[in-house]
């Protein structure tokens, strides 16, 4: 292949988009770096900023070279423009362009409609890293400490990614979209990030590891097919940034898994069979199944509204236009122009939820979060697993779509998690026992408490079974900067 | 039967289903279904292009198998199945694990049998084998080619340096490489390959410099190290391997090492020496080295070797043929430093590594049998409880 695999390093901004030959991207891309590196010096704390981190760092993008592992400071990780490498002759796989060469440039036709879709998906990059700013003060292990930085510095790395894009395709309107993404901040009541579940807190690292796993995987789902679209330099930059998002997954499922794990096991230590003993349970200091149960209704469904309206005919615009198209697009057996397709979606009439068929072009979005359900199952289905191993009579259940809605058909009603639409006052009364309350926030955070030893993990916390990059189980994962 | 041959597998209960090693694959032979994914062993080339992409470590999973498990039993599974005991028998099952190659395995079992059934270190980092072979060894080009012995004496050791250009070969301390000399013997059948072990540290000569050393001594009927000794910068040459899964460094800092070698075998020390430098450079009375040779000026790395401080390894030498003092071998050292050694033996936390000529097996467990004696114990049963615990490792040719 003639492509650049290799990252260059000729720039300030090391990439394998040949920067140095295009100068007018460069120098826009250099005056947008000061911001980031602000940007991003403002926001965790200082002592991290100067402590080594043992992270993965693309130096090639194919498979032998894109996570070489060292000692970094985070402000000196090299931020990157990474593309996957070009596959000759590609075609638009979907849409009314199904079948024309993919697009090297952007087509002025759908100008408008890419612009907004990549400054979507810029914008969570930095969201996800202020809301989780925090957390490094309480790591459960120099572990946990160094996933979450890995984590930080990739979300920084996406949020390059996009920059590059609208930097490089876009213009002037680009740049101030670029500009915009440093503006606007997580959780700001002046410039709040633009989706919902990006500007609430991550207050906690059970919080955290259920935003990796499920707020994470709608990014995701998002990016996969981001990665399908005709216009070749998105589909690149995003299948490259998936191969990164596999990390993210990692971090979530294990982490909620290791505090299972510990859970029960610190029930079994006690002799407590009864999993809804939740006094008894926290006495040891750890998190009862129940509390976790309601920590993943929260997460789950937040993360649901990510995926918009149900039937939406921007969506259906992006996939005809052949810009974004759907999970897997490859592995789908139709025509791939769904001109005559239906879909079933979720429809509330009356106190009832029903089924209906639509249009398969507008129910897009619908296709995506069911495929981001069924995805999402599977870790459920390994703690359990986990569970039923330790012998403790509990399962973790994911509940009905319409549970705890902000966006669409179920916006408008009260949905139990078993998928009954009720009452306002009978939810009102149920709720504490099905999302989180104030109460079990703060016993959360009472067992937030850091632990820094290379060998130790706190006591609500399994350790993990496999070390990062093969490291045996007290590897210094973080060299912290000793003031 | 068939031939034991190695399968690449995935753990089911470590895998998170991301499927980025499906995506990564460039012959298909990772598939999933609900329950799991899989590698098809009938696919699978082992081109290690899936194993940096998975963020899970689940990918990095082996077995010797006489029948392949299918895809369908595969996809059944809710955990990973152990190495199960081959149909030839239990002493073939551990020396195939060494190296997942019948020659390879029969020449660390030559080289192991010293020390009874091998144990790996339980903190010993995990050991990649046999990743590349005859039919598909990696090339490697030699950076440097440096004789550590006196030019006047008539022993000829070379420091070899390779360069891997990047190309994934995690080798850890202790392991060896495989090198086959090109053209063919006599009868017209290819060299059998001869093993070396590696005298760098797992991240190389240079850190993330992606090369290794070897410490190879010139033979003088010695087709294969003849062919290295005459390297020249430039040159390419072909490896085989890792093997080796127990003679390794074990990971755990409160580790004392008791190592002792004669010439070449100081090899696999010299990388133990260099990471546990690089790791833990402050670390004091945890190593001792016990290393002869006839003269110094036939040491390997003598100089070098002077510059350790004592406190980081106390370093003890023993000369056969130097002029104008008494012969002395390794097992002399260990009696002159007795007290030392039994002081080490009763500890929890030691380990024993001998490497070298095979020769030097026996003076040494007599002198260590007299050590015990001395202090009240028994050698024998320290040495087999080190043995079963990992902590006693010989290799020896």
């Amino acid at each position: 292949m003639s492509d650049n695999l290799d990252v260059s390093y000729d720039t300030l901004i090391p990439n394998n988009v040949g920067l140095s030959s295009d100068k007018r991207v460069l120098k826009a891309l250099e005056k947008w770096h000061p911001g980031y590196i602000s940007w991003w010096n403002d926001l965790l704390p200082d002592r991290f900023q100067k402590s080594l981190i043992y992270l993965r760092t693309a130096v090639s993008v194919d498979p032998k070279g894109w996570a070489k592992f060292d000692y970094v400071k985070m402000p000196d990780y090299r931020w990157g423009i990474l593309l996957a490498p070009a596959v000759e002759d590609r075609k638009i796989p979907f849409g009314e362009h199904a079948g024309e060469p993919a697009w090297q440039e952007v087509p002025g036709e759908y100008r408008s409609m890419l612009r907004r879709l990549i400054v979507i998906q810029g914008d969570t990059e930095p969201a996800s890293v202020e809301q989780q700013r925090f957390l490094g003060l309480t790591a459960p292990s120099l572990y946990d400490m160094r996933n979450l930085f890995q984590v930080n510095v990739e979300e920084g790395r996406h949020l390059w990614a996009m920059v590059y894009l609208l930097h490089k395709y876009f213009g002037k309107d680009g740049r101030e979209e670029a500009d915009d993404l440093l503006l606007r901040s997580s959780g700001s009541e002046d410039a709040p990030r633009m989706l919902g579940a990006f500007n609430e807190e991550t207050p906690d690292w059970l919080s955290f590891f259920m935003f990796t796993y499920f707020t994470d995987r709608d990014g995701k789902m998002q990016l996969e097919s981001l990665a399908q679209s005709g216009f070749d330099p998105m589909s690149r930059t995003c299948r490259f940034m998936l191969t990164e998002e596999a990390h993210h997954m990692f971090v979530g499922e294990t982490g909620v898994g290791r505090t299972i794990q510990r859970t029960c096991e610190a029930m079994n230590e006690a002799g407590i069979d009864d999993p809804y003993d939740i006094e008894k349970i926290r006495a040891l200091g750890v998190i009862d199944l129940p509390t976790i149960q309601k920590k993943l209704n929260l997460h789950y469904t937040l993360s649901l509204d990510l995926f918009g309206r149900e039937v939406s005919t921007n969506a259906a615009n992006a996939f005809n236009a052949g810009i974004k198209g759907r999970y897997m697009e490859g592995r789908i057996d139709d025509d791939h122009k769904l001109n005559d397709a239906t879909y079933q979606v979720r429809s509330v009439v009356g106190d009832k939820i029903i089924m209906e068929d639509v249009p398969a072009l507008t129910a897009i979005n619908m296709r995506l979060r069911d495929d981001y359900v069924r995805d999402a199952s599977g870790g459920v289905g390994r703690w359990n697993k986990i569970i039923a191993k330790l012998g403790v009579q509990f399962e973790m259940t994911m509940p009905h779509e319409g549970f705890h809605r902000q966006i669409g058909v179920f916006a408008a009603v009260s949905v139990d998690p078993e998928g009954n639409i009720i009452s306002k006052e009978k939810w009102e009364a149920k709720v504490a026992n099905w999302l989180p309350t104030k109460a079990d926030g703060d016993f959360i955070q009472s067992l937030m408490v850091p632990c820094t030893d290379p060998e130790s993990f706190a006591g609500w916390i399994a350790p993990p079974k496999v070390g990062i990059n093969n490291q045996p189980g007290d590897f210094e994962y973080v060299k912290l900067h000793m003031a | 039967m068939a031939e034991p041959q190695k399968q690449h597998l995935i753990d089911p209960e470590i895998c998170i289903r991301c499927y980025t090693c499906e995506m990564t694959c460039t012959v298909g032979a990772i598939t999933h279904d609900d329950n799991n994914v899989v590698v098809d062993a009938d696919k699978c080339g082992f081109c290690m292009d899936c194993i940096s992409v998975c963020p899970t470590g689940s990918i990095d999973e082996w077995r010797i198998v006489e029948t392949p498990y299918s895809v369908e039993e595969q996809f059944a599974w809710e955990d990973l199945p152990e190495q199960a005991e081959l149909q030839s028998g239990a002493d073939d099952n551990d020396a195939v694990l060494e190296a997942h190659d019948a020659a390879m395995a029969a020449l660390l079992a030559e080289a192991h049998k010293g020390g009874g059934k091998a144990i790996a270190p339980a903190s010993a980092a995990k050991p990649s084998i046999n990743l590349y072979t005859l039919a598909k060894p990696i090339v490697a080009t030699v950076q440097g080619n440096y004789r550590l012995t006196a030019q006047d004496s008539d022993t000829d050791v070379r420091h070899i340096i390779l360069d891997l250009g990047g190309q994934v070969f995690p080798v850890l301390e202790g392991q060896s490489v495989g090198i086959l000399a090109p053209g063919a013997a006599a009868d017209g059948n290819p060299h059998l390959p001869r093993l070396y072990s590696v005298s760098s540290p797992r991240d190389g000569e240079r850190p993330n410099y992606s090369n290794l050393s070897l410490t190879v001594k010139r033979e003088e009927q010695g087709i294969c190290s003849n062919y290295i000794c005459d390297l020249e910068k430039g040159d390419t040459v072909n490896l085989t391997g890792p093997f080796g899964a127990t003679f390794l460094l074990p990971s755990d800092p409160k580790a004392k090492l008791l190592m002792i070698c004669t010439g070449t075998g100081s090899a696999p020390f010299r990388g133990f020496t260099m990471r546990r430098q690089r790791e833990n450079a402050g670390q004091k009375h945890a190593m001792t080295l016990v290393f002869g040779a006839r003269k110094p000026e036939e040491l390997p790395y003598f100089g070098p070797l002077n510059k350790i401080p004592d406190s980081f390894m106390k370093t003890l030498f023993a000369f056969s043929r130097k002029d104008d003092a008494p012969k002395q071998y390794v097992q002399d050292q260990l009696r002159c430093e007795k007290d030392h050694v039994a002081k080490l033996l009763q500890g929890p936390d030691a380990y024993i590594y001998i490497c070298g000529l095979k020769a030097m097996e026996q003076g040494v467990d007599e002198a260590m049998a007299d050590i015990a004696r001395g202090a009240g114990f028994d050698w024998a049963e320290v040495r087999e409880e080190m043995r079963k615990s990992g902590r006693y490792h010989v290799e020896t040719y």
